[in-house]
């Protein structure tokens, strides 16, 4: 016990020499926070669209107006006529073109189907549907409020309730996914690089000759880095929560637990890495490729699992990731408790134990 | 007396390649003891199956009287160990690897106390006690992690190349060390390449292409080969080309 207090402070006095990865290693997580909720998002604010009203009546100046008083939209230019339309599109100009026809008025007041046309440029398809899906909301909610809840000509209505996430804003998705990037990289990689590191620089091998057992020295190896892949998901974890509004409907002791289970499994996943390479360089590549590529495309963090061909669904469940995206959603958005994620803790458990196994089984057989 | 260490056709090999061949030789109890080979000869690898840090493939050994299959654990509290590499923390002070050492082998703190001053005085140190190792010159760093390395007072030390690189002033001030701590009763197994240092040995072995091609007091081999140097005698031995008698 005593020497694992003292090689735990001998780890403690490497992590806070080495200022330049220390500052990196907390200021990384706040600038991929940052960078995701602010840069990458999938929110469209200010696009520039073009009108053609050839109705020029109240009706089209109205939902002029409204387009541009949502926030989405910029009103670019007033076209003249359809053929503009094309020009407009070719000059990269803007995005969507919304053309009201000449009867539109007198369409509606005869109870007529009317049609307003939207046009969108479709070489980003994700832009093109969000714009379009945007349009057509606040077209919709126009013409409902003009009905005032008389029959509308369209019999049926839907209404659309987005639960959990209501403004459907991107930050919601990313903060954990950058929590869980950032504690499987971090914990992954500062393990595998601060075990490797001792046996590039020789002092591995005095420590095995050392009366220190092996447990002793990987326990106090990994447990600064613990607290510091912790103190990593707090500034995530605070900045989510005060920079970007992102709520923590579940309990936060479940919340804290889960994230300790999780940094455990990427721990005990770098101490495997790490007897398996001689260089820091080779550990650090291997926790790069080998973990980084599969826990950002496959744990459901940007592409949804669903829609992934078969194979890499199934590939997708030994990512350990997925499985605390899953928890970690559930816990911060839906706000559910130990019941209803108990499976996916299992899981991420036993991947933890069959790490520690695996490692330990590798390191003594180094010893041998 | 019981001799410090004994080894009885130690043999280890790497798939095809016997790095070392039945070697067999006894170190006396505060004997210096020199382990000469060239590059590559097999002295790193019968090192690491004596302390402990690598499984022979074949033949006996026993290390301060325990068993190196067995027994590994016995061995390392009466070891000390200087590998080839550096052995201290660079990012660590003076003060703080020595903490670090006398504590993972256990000493309680008054005696790490008491050692840290005779040891930084000894070496002259007092005024870098607080000062980073990376600061340091080489030279003391090795008198220093020799220092360490027999701070828990072990049995027989293991001294792997511990004046690579080091000045020829430094050398003789560290085979002083080596001197003082063998008249105290500790075994002292060395490698080296430096051939001026073989005379200071009580007894050398060279090694040869896994084997023990000789191995005798400096003063008897030097007779044996009709040389007049140490340096002669290793390079009748260990010559490209030459068959390990």
């Amino acid at each position: 016990m005593k020497q694992l207090l003292i090689f735990i402070r001998k780890e403690t006095y490497h992590i806070f020499r080495d200022k330049r990865t220390l500052l990196i290693l907390l200021g990384m997580p706040m600038v991929q926070v940052l960078l995701f909720g602010f840069a990458i998002t999938n929110e469209i604010t200010n696009a520039r669209i073009a009108i053609l009203d050839q109705s020029k009546g109240e009706m089209s100046r109205n939902i002029i107006q409204r387009f541009t008083a949502s926030g989405y939209f910029e009103i670019d230019e007033n076209l003249q006529s359809l053929s503009d339309i094309e020009r407009h599109f070719r000059q990269g100009k803007t995005k969507l073109v919304a053309v009201f026809p000449p009867q539109l008025e007198e369409n509606m007041k005869r109870n007529v189907p009317a049609k307003i046309q939207l046009v969108a440029d479709a070489t980003d398809p994700n832009t093109a549907t969000t714009l379009i899906n945007y349009a057509s909301a606040i077209i919709g909610r126009y013409l409902q409020e003009q009905s005032h809840g008389q029959a509308v000509p369209l019999a049926i209505n839907t209404e659309v309730k987005m639960l959990y996430n209501p403004r459907l804003k991107s930050v919601y998705m990313f903060v954990p996914g950058v929590i869980t990037i950032i504690l499987m990289l971090m914990s992954a990689m500062m393990t595998s690089i601060a075990i490797t590191r001792e046996k590039e620089l020789g002092t591995m091998e005095v420590l095995l000759v050392s009366p220190l057992r092996p447990s002793t020295i990987i326990i106090g190896k990994v447990i600064p880095y613990i607290v510091l892949a912790l103190a990593m998901a707090a500034i995530v974890l605070l900045l989510g929560a005060f920079v970007f509004n992102m709520p923590i409907r579940g309990s936060l002791v479940l919340l804290i637990a889960e994230c300790v289970l999780f940094v455990i499994t990427s721990l005990s996943l770098g101490i495997l890495i790490s007897t398996r390479t001689e260089t820091q360089q080779v550990a650090m590549l291997i926790s790069l490729m080998a973990l980084m590529l599969p826990t950002i495309l496959l744990s459901g963090f940007i592409f949804p699992i669903e829609s992934m061909p078969k194979v890499l669904q199934i590939l997708s469940n030994i990512i350990p990731a997925k499985w605390f995206i899953i928890i970690i959603k559930n816990v911060m958005l839906r706000g559910t408790g130990f019941s209803f994620i108990w499976k996916e803790t299992l899981i991420l458990l036993g991947m933890a134990m069959f790490f520690i196994a695996a490692s330990i089984r590798n390191f003594k057989i180094r010893l041998a | 007396m019981l001799p410090a260490i004994t080894a009885d056709k130690l043999t280890k090999r790497f798939g095809d390649f016997t790095a070392v061949n039945q070697i067999t030789f006894e170190v006396k109890k505060g004997e210096i003891f020199g382990f000469l080979g060239a590059n590559g000869a097999g002295k790193t690898t019968a090192i690491r199956m004596l302390n402990g840090l690598s499984r022979p493939t074949a033949g006996k050994a026993q290390v301060a009287g325990f068993d190196v299959y067995r027994q590994t654990e016995k061995i390392k509290r009466r070891i000390g160990y200087m590998s080839q590499k550096f052995s201290l923390y660079e990012d660590l002070t003076v003060r703080e690897n020595i903490q670090f050492y006398g504590g993972i082998y256990g000493l309680p703190l008054a005696e790490i106390r008491r050692q840290m001053k005779q040891l930084v005085a000894g070496l002259g140190m007092e005024p870098y006690a607080r000062n980073l190792v990376k600061s340091l010159p080489l030279g003391w760093r090795q008198k220093l992690a020799f220092s360490i390395s027999i701070m828990h007072n072990p049995e027989i030390v293991f001294l792997d190349e511990p004046t690579g690189g080091v000045d020829p002033i430094t050398r003789r001030q560290f085979w002083e060390m080596i001197y003082k701590a063998a008249n105290e009763g500790m075994t002292v197994f060395v490698t080296t390449h430096y051939m001026d240092e073989a005379e200071y040995c009580n007894r050398v072995s060279i090694m040869a292409d896994g084997r023990i091609a000789a191995l005798d007091t400096p003063h008897a081999l030097k007779e044996q080969f009709h040389a007049t140097s140490m340096n002669d005698v290793f390079l009748n031995l260990t010559r490209p080309g030459r068959q390990a008698s």
